[in-house]
């Protein structure tokens, strides 16, 4: 078992124009083996969730547990994924994928079987020894995903990972994704503001409102796994698209308002 | 392995079928960051040495005084003539150990400060306001006072070159150090590494490739303090060499010095940034 509860968390950051109310009010308890979704207005906040959640901030209020135990300090139990890559530029695509074993001390035999599965898996064969430089972004994702992956964490934080990438290189590690997500069944958190991604790959979207951050919809996403593309033409995604994209929409519109209001 | 090729070769690139493509000459020259071929890029680097050697034979054809214009072929000779019967090569190896001494006692100091001014805030507080204060006072303006202190013997030149190089080498390192980005170190923690783990595993190496490009530059001002003190006071060394030569009234032979340190300069840059490409292969790009 492996779930991520968030009970009561709320974040807020002193500023010189007074304090910035973050997160508010954020309780969710993201099951064993789930692919949660967290969509919202840029500035909402999910960011600052996910790495409460890593453990990486702490939250004004609130705690998260991962597993029961308390989430206050990051650990292995917890890999993160994010939307800049943080790649080691100084590593071949290999170690950087190790990196997690080596830390941990995992002998080199071991860790080279896990790493040249994993490069196969992630459809990296022939870039072992490559730099970071060399490869595109895509593949620099999927380096990044699977140096998270190789640490066999409990649950995978993903803070918009696709979004520096082009629309079809996107849809291309979408599809990944799901894959390998039904092979490893980890829980996973995955952020991002394109609506589409969330619906593709969540079993749950939590939409979020703009700040202060809360939690204003959950919606379970029922379109039969294994997911593929032909989906997001279908009758049942448009319907799902509408209703978040509804919400999104109405919380936009907040924000642009009470940006006018204090201007 | 697939090498992206740049937007700029690829456009220069013949298309196939062997026919290149025409293109205006001020299109193909004088677009803005528009690369050109290798082959102009080397001929304009000899030409603007060329244009120079012909200006300065010219010049010195017309003013026709070995003091105020002496020809490119005289201190040429004269420079043969220092190395062969004026013991100048004595005079460049004393202030090469200068140098090197000078700079490697504010490197080995600059750079483990700079690294902990740019990743604890404790250690930057308390240190970057007087450096930064110091960083103004030109290094020169203390040679009198390190005279009047220590007198004129070689720890008068290397603390000249260290107070030169130290106080902007700190601040360089400490930029670097602090343009670490954050995300490099989470995830290092998340993948669990432990403080000590993420600070030798990733924020060092992450730091080395500026930090030795921040040494190549700072080397160069080291040449610029040394000379002044050695011009100040010393018995040995180019910038006394100098000294000796004006008066003299050779100015053939400044000149030769002169060009001499900036062929020193040159080695030692080509050699760092040797050693730049040979330690971090990693690195996108290195700048010339």
């Amino acid at each position: 078992m492996s779930e991520i509860r968030f009970v009561d968390v709320a974040m807020r950051f002193p500023t010189r124009r007074g304090e910035v109310r973050a997160l508010e009010q954020i309780s969710l308890t993201v099951p064993d083996g789930q692919f949660a979704c967290i969509v919202g207005p840029s500035g909402c906040g999910k960011s600052t969730l996910l790495n409460v959640a890593a453990g990486l901030v702490t939250p004004t209020e609130g705690e998260v547990l991962v597993d029961g135990k308390l989430a206050d300090s990051p650990g292995p139990d917890r890999g993160m994924v994010f939307q800049s890559y943080s790649l080691y530029p100084w590593l071949s695509v290999q170690r950087n994928i190790e990196f997690g074993l080596e830390v941990k001390g995992t002998p080199k035999p071991e860790r080279t079987r896990q790493s040249s599965e994993l490069i196969r898996l992630m459809k990296l064969d022939g870039f072992a020894e490559a730099y970071p430089k060399a490869l595109s972004g895509g593949m620099k994702q999927r380096v990044a995903i699977a140096r998270a992956l190789a640490n066999d964490p409990e649950v995978l934080l993903m803070d918009e990972p696709f979004g520096a990438l082009d629309a079809l290189t996107r849809q291309i590690m979408q599809e990944m994704l799901t894959e390998i997500w039904q092979r490893y069944r980890k829980t996973v958190l995955f952020v991002t503001h394109d609506i589409d991604e969330a619906i593709f790959l969540g079993d749950v979207i939590y939409v979020m409102t703009n700040r202060p951050g809360r939690i204003r919809t959950t919606l379970s996403i029922d379109l039969p796994r294994p997911r593929t593309f032909d989906m997001v033409g279908g009758p049942r995604f448009a319907e799902l698209r509408n209703q978040v994209v509804g919400i999104i929409h109405e919380e936009s519109m907040k924000a642009v308002e009470s940006e006018l209001a204090s201007a | 392995m697939s090498e992206r090729v740049p937007v700029t070769q690829a456009a220069l690139a013949r298309p196939p079928g062997g026919q290149r493509r025409r293109r205006g000459l001020l299109r193909t020259y004088l677009t803005p960051k528009q690369a050109i071929p290798r082959r102009i890029v080397f001929g304009l680097g000899i030409g603007s040495f060329v244009v120079i050697l012909a200006s300065w034979s010219l010049a010195s054809v017309l003013i026709n005084s070995d003091l105020f214009a002496p020809s490119p072929a005289r201190v040429w000779t004269s420079w043969v003539d220092m190395i062969l019967h004026r013991s100048f090569l004595s005079d460049v190896g004393w202030s090469s150990f200068r140098i090197i001494g000078g700079f490697l006692i504010a490197a080995v100091m600059a750079v483990p400060l700079g690294l902990l001014m740019g990743s604890f805030e404790v250690v930057r507080s308390f240190f970057q306001p007087p450096i930064n204060f110091i960083r103004y006072m030109p290094a020169s303006a203390f040679i009198p006072l390190l005279i009047l202190l220590i007198g004129l013997d070689e720890n008068e030149k290397l603390i000249v070159i260290w107070i030169g190089v130290f106080f902007q080498l700190v601040l360089m390192v400490m930029d670097i150090a602090h343009r670490v980005p954050d995300e490099m170190l989470n995830v290092a923690y998340t993948l669990g590494a432990s403080r000590w783990k993420v600070f030798y595993k990733v924020f060092l190496p992450a730091t080395f490739p500026e930090v030795v490009d921040a040494l190549r530059i700072t080397m160069g001002w080291a040449w610029t303090y040394l000379i002044v003190a050695e011009i100040v006071s010393a018995e040995r060394g180019i910038g006394s060499f100098i000294l000796v030569s004006e008066r003299y009234l050779r100015s053939d032979r400044i000149i030769a010095a002169i060009i001499t340190i900036g062929i020193l300069g040159l080695i030692t840059d080509a050699v760092i940034a040797a050693i730049h490409r040979r330690a971090f292969p990693y690195v996108e790009k290195v700048h010339a």
